[in-house]
């Protein structure tokens, strides 16, 4: 399982790369790995409100269901309009054509508490 | 007992390997204060013979629609029922099975869902329909949650006063602790009154349910109450009581309803008291993923084969849970084949015909009946096999007076439709003949003397 | 017919819409006696495109061979865990069928159907007295049904008595359909872990003032009777609550224990599984609920009562939910559960629990050491085994799906969720020790090929109409509908 040291990680297995305020994020390659083949995807719009440790968004397999968290605060700037057309992306590339939105975000010291790869590497193997 | 396959000898022997003495220390997890004490206050069992014989004698007390000349309709229908369809779904490969919870030897079942699936999407018009639903009650009830589940945030639903009373009441159970506000629409000429309907839609309204024919025997105009309904942003839902109007009129989806649901008992099902039918439910793909019950799916196996499947499981009770689209986990499985059996024995043509002959002879029934001095036809409309006669003295009187005929006249009115005190529901189909059909008149006309 | 030789014949057969032919037709009708009649033109819809257009041997040889790739009790041993595949005695079809019973109006005067009413009546009263409850409402469609009408009752008798609690428990054993029903009548609910057995103290841990009921599912899930269940009752009690038991897996209780003498105050039951009614691939099922008397008022309507004057339909219930169907319940499933409980009296019932509960024990006694069994308390009608004691990486799937090549329906697998990779089985009192030796003989050779040729367990089934089936891609792109390839 592979975990780019670029990126920063939550505990809710999502990756989050970021780039000024603005971050862009997907599910990490361990959380693909969990629900098996992904079937739908449902996302917010442009132009919607995040607010921290809330659910945008729904990633589905044949026989799992588990709601996306936004790690910030934040208006959505930009969504993978690929997704929802195939969402095998998510399994296939789940950290470069699988990202799912990008987000401005409100207050940069939200960003503080992800974790490297290490640290989730570590988070993980506990789970 | 014949269906317990042990001998004393088998049990001693599965004891045994269980390392137990006794039946009873297999129960040992059970405390001793939750044990009964007694034998279950029960009759002893009977062989088969005697079972039948009291079976027999119970159902022998009961009025059947063969012997009386029935004209009850009302949300439960009496047409022919075909003998091949007693003899497939008799295959105990059939009714002996589960949920295809294992696709490889399910192919019957989910192959005939499937196909149930694409029919009642024709039949209807629609894009999507599910593997069915309890019954059109429940299945109506279902599409008003799925209409506020849709609609994000309006919370009013409004019911023609026309839709089957004992649908309205299982929606208003439903919703009993949902937040939901259920308004009722009038009526007028036995159908739902427009300028009403649009006084009443708001910017706060989900969905808009009616009849399609309503429990009065009315066709009620669809394609203007869509209109109505979606320049308020609200969903259509229309509910089909009697689905074989179905093969002559126009479907609810060329008129612009959004979501289709009814009940399927008139596709060969018995009457059997009122249970089991089976409820139909049909959309368009935009609700496709907030529908409620089971969906059979297309799909191959390993060597490219086609196969079918239960598919968008994610929707349901035992994946989601407590955020379920619904509660339920079943379908009317055999009853959905006997659907399928019907449809496909009387195919284009024969629903079609079967459905002009029903209109026929309501029509004629009709106009004997409103010949008849102080007798009325309710209303001015179009009806299809059910329609509203106005009688000259009290319903009660009159159906006790055509009972001691063998003549089941009606449902009386009274009780869901108080402006209809007098109003007596006719149903005329296949099954009645002329001569049934004149009996009634005389019959009905002997109580003006 | 264990083992994964022999030969069978599978035939293809095309949909219903592949097979039309214009101008084809399986129907006769008799012809018009009256004048014809037409209504409105614009009214009228056009053909109905692509309906199926057959001759009656067409629709007879198509659902007859359909009926071929299916898989029912009668085909074989159906294990399907927390289903209680029992079989359906044929009797209960005749009955059922009998003019008396399927050709009844139910908008006919009640005093013209006193037979009906009658067996309606006396299944309240035997259910009621198998249960310990004081009454009975016939009304659900189904076990699902019932639970939403329980959960229903349980509401409207908080309301009644002031009061709003907005919290439902439920063990993270339950069905899935117990979260779902307490959500429809507006509660939120609370999962509670239990280990194995849901203990006095994790239901205390969570119980307060704002719970509106508890839903225990008695046996459980893996085949234990809650043997708190007392206490847990007075717990709740103490603090307001009602309890509620998923009656699912009432076929390892019947002659031994009732429900309503634990404190329990609502249940229901499923025709379809305790008493022998066909499950029909998937329903039409039956979910008859028994209450205690403070709830009774509270009971959907109309209910069958008694007097004087004979047997009646009751709809003055000022306090009732209401109804969650049309009409009164599935009638013709209740005559088949009410021909069952007929044949096997009160001691046959007893005898029948009892002889479910051996053979859970006896396929569990000849499985434990080869099959991983994660709960070792004495368990009731069904045992629940994972999948962690096989070898080289199989999973439950993959028995499940090899069960198919040795000639078994598979156990109900993945569930209960609180055990990974479960495998749980409820062999019902109709099998017979060959039956279970020679289907526990194949579970067994399963593991000894899981450690020797894997592959066959990953690849199979190989002997049934379809392989394995591409369920992602059925969810990715549903083809939820026929529609001619050239439209």
């Amino acid at each position: 399982m592979d975990f780019p040291e670029e990126l920063k990680y939550t505990e809710e297995h999502e990756w989050v790369m970021i780039e000024d305020d603005v971050i862009t994020v997907g599910i990490t390659d361990f959380a693909q790995d969990q629900l098996g083949d992904v079937v739908f995807v449902e996302l917010p719009e442009e132009g919607d409100e995040l607010e921290a440790g809330k659910s945008f968004g729904v990633v589905e397999s044949v026989k799992a269901v588990s709601d996306v968290y936004a790690p910030v605060s934040g208006e959505v700037v930009e969504v993978n309009d690929e997704l929802p057309d195939e969402p095998e992306l998510l399994n296939n590339s789940p950290y470069e054509d699988g990202w799912m939105i990008r987000i401005k975000v409100a207050d940069t010291s939200d960003l503080d508490g992800l974790m490297d790869a290490e640290a989730y590497q570590e988070f993980i193997e506990k789970e | 007992m014949r269906y317990l396959p042990h001998t004393e000898v088998e049990v001693r022997q599965m004891l045994e390997r269980i390392g137990v003495k006794e039946i009873d220390e297999l129960f040992s997890g059970i405390p001793e204060s939750c044990r009964l004490s007694r034998p279950l206050n029960l009759p002893e069992a009977k062989s088969e013979a005697e079972v039948m014989a009291q079976l027999r004698a119970l159902a022998g007390k009961n009025s059947k629609v063969f012997t009386w000349d029935s004209f009850l309709g009302g949300g439960a229908y009496h047409h022919f029922i075909p003998a091949v369809i007693d003899h497939l779904i008799s295959r105990s490969e059939f009714y002996t099975a589960y949920t295809p919870y294992q696709p490889e030897i399910s192919q019957g079942t989910l192959q005939a869902i499937f196909e149930f699936q694409t029919m009642i999407c024709q039949l209807t018009g629609m894009d999507v329909a599910n593997a069915s639903m309890y019954d059109g009650a429940s299945a109506c009830a279902e599409a008003v949650l799925l209409a506020v589940r849709a609609a994000k945030k309006r919370r009013r639903v409004l019911l023609s006063r026309g839709l089957n009373p004992q649908y309205r009441e299982t929606v208003a159970t439903y919703c009993r602790y949902v937040d939901v506000e259920l308004v009722e629409v009038p009526l007028v000429d036995g159908v739902t009154d427009m300028a009403a309907l649009e006084t009443l839609l708001d910017d706060q309204t989900a969905a808009v349910a009616v009849g399609y024919p309503n429990y009065l025997g009315r066709v009620e105009d669809l394609a203007k109450l869509a209109d109505i309904a979606h320049a308020a942003g609200a969903r259509l839902i229309a509910a089909v009581a009697e689905p074989l109007a179905l093969g002559l009129f126009k479907s609810p989806g060329e008129l612009g309803a959004d979501v289709v649901v009814g009940e399927g008992q008139s596709f060969g099902l018995p009457l059997s008291y009122g249970g089991p039918g089976v409820g139909f439910f049909a959309v368009r793909k935009q609700d496709m993923r907030v529908l409620p019950g089971r969906l059979v799916g297309e799909t191959v196996d390993l060597d490219g084969k086609r196969g079918f499947v239960l598919t968008l499981a994610t929707r349901e009770q035992h994946i989601r849970r407590e955020k379920a689209t619904s509660n339920i986990c079943s379908n009317q499985g055999l009853n959905t084949l006997i659907v399928g059996i019907y449809l496909a024995l009387h195919g284009k043509q024969g629903l079609k015909r079967l459905a002009e002959i029903n209109y026929s002879k309501a029509a004629y029934a009709r106009e004997q009946i409103a010949a008849l001095e102080g007798f009325e036809i309710a209303h001015s409309g179009e009806c299809f096999n059910e329609f509203v006669v106005l009688c000259p003295e009290p319903v009660a009187e009159l159906k006790t007076r055509l009972e001691t005929l063998e003549i089941l006249p009606g449902i009386a009115l009274g009780r869901d439709y108080p402006e209809l005190e007098r109003g007596l529901l006719v149903c005329v189909t296949e099954q009645n003949s002329r001569e049934q059909i004149d009996r009634l008149v005389a019959a009905l006309a002997g109580g003006e003397a | 017919m264990s083992g994964t030789e022999g030969r069978g014949l599978v035939l293809d057969e095309k949909l219903l819409f592949e097979q039309s032919q214009p101008g084809r037709v399986g129907y006769s009708l008799t012809g018009l006696d009256v004048p014809e009649a037409q209504p409105d033109s614009r009214l009228v819809r056009k053909e109905i495109t692509d309906f199926p257009e057959l001759s009656e041997i067409d629709v007879v040889r198509h659902y007859t061979r359909l009926s071929t790739w299916n898989y029912g009790v009668d085909s074989g041993f159906y294990p399907l865990g927390s289903c209680t595949m029992k079989y359906n005695p044929k009797v209960n079809e005749v009955a059922a069928r009998l003019p008396g019973f399927a050709d009844i109006h139910p908008q006919t005067p009640e005093a013209l159907n006193q037979g009906a009413l009658e067996l309606m009546y006396n299944l309240q009263q035997d259910l009621a007295e198998i249960s310990g409850f004081p009454a009975v409402t016939l009304q659900p469609a189904a076990g699902a049904q019932g639970e939403f009408v329980g959960i229903l009752m349980i509401r409207a008798w908080h309301e009644a008595n002031g009061r709003k609690p907005t919290k439902v428990i439920i063990p993270d054993t339950a069905h899935g359909t117990n979260p779902a029903s307490a959500a429809l009548c507006g509660y939120d609910v609370v999962t509670v872990a239990s280990d194995g057995l849901l203990s006095k103290d994790a239901v205390a841990a969570v119980m307060d003032n704002d719970v509106a009921a508890l839903m225990v599912t008695n046996p459980n899930t893996l085949g234990l009777f809650e043997s708190d269940i007392r206490e847990i009752c007075d717990l709740v009690h103490e603090r307001g609550g009602l309890v509620y038991a998923d009656g699912a897996n009432l076929n390892a209780l019947m002659g031994i224990s009732r429900p309503g003498d634990l404190g329990i105050d609502v249940m229901h039951f499923n025709l379809h599984k305790t008493f022998s009614t066909p499950h029909g691939g998937g329903g039409p099922g039956s979910g008859p609920v028994g209450v205690a008397e403070k709830l009774i008022p509270f009971m959907p309507k109309p209910i069958v009562i008694k007097d004087e004057e004979g047997y009646k339909l009751d709809y003055e219930r000022p306090e009732s939910i209401g109804r969650v169907k049309s009409f009164y319940g599935h009638f013709s499933i209740m005559v088949r559960a009410y021909t069952y409980i007929l044949a096997m009296g009160g001691e046959g019932l007893r005898r029948a629990t009892e002889m479910a509960v051996l053979n859970a024990n006896y396929v569990r006694a000849r499985l434990e050491g080869e099959y991983d069994l994660p709960y070792k308390q004495r368990s009731l009608h069904e045992v629940v085994f994972s999948e962690a004691a096989l070898a080289n990486d199989c999973h439950t799937l993959d028995v499940a799906k090899r069960l198919i090549d040795y000639g078994y329906h598979p156990p109900t697998i993945y569930f209960p969720l609180v055990v990974r990779g479960a495998l749980m089985i409820e062999p019902t009192e109709s099998e017979s020790m060959q039956i279970l030796d020679e289907f526990c003989d194949a579970l067994l050779a399963i593991a000894e090929e899981a450690k020797t040729a894997p592959e066959k367990l990953r690849m199979a089934p190989v002997r049934a109409k379809v392989r394995r089936l591409d369920e992602a891609t059925a969810a990715r792109k549903p083809k939820l509908r026929w529609e001619r390839e050239d439209a």
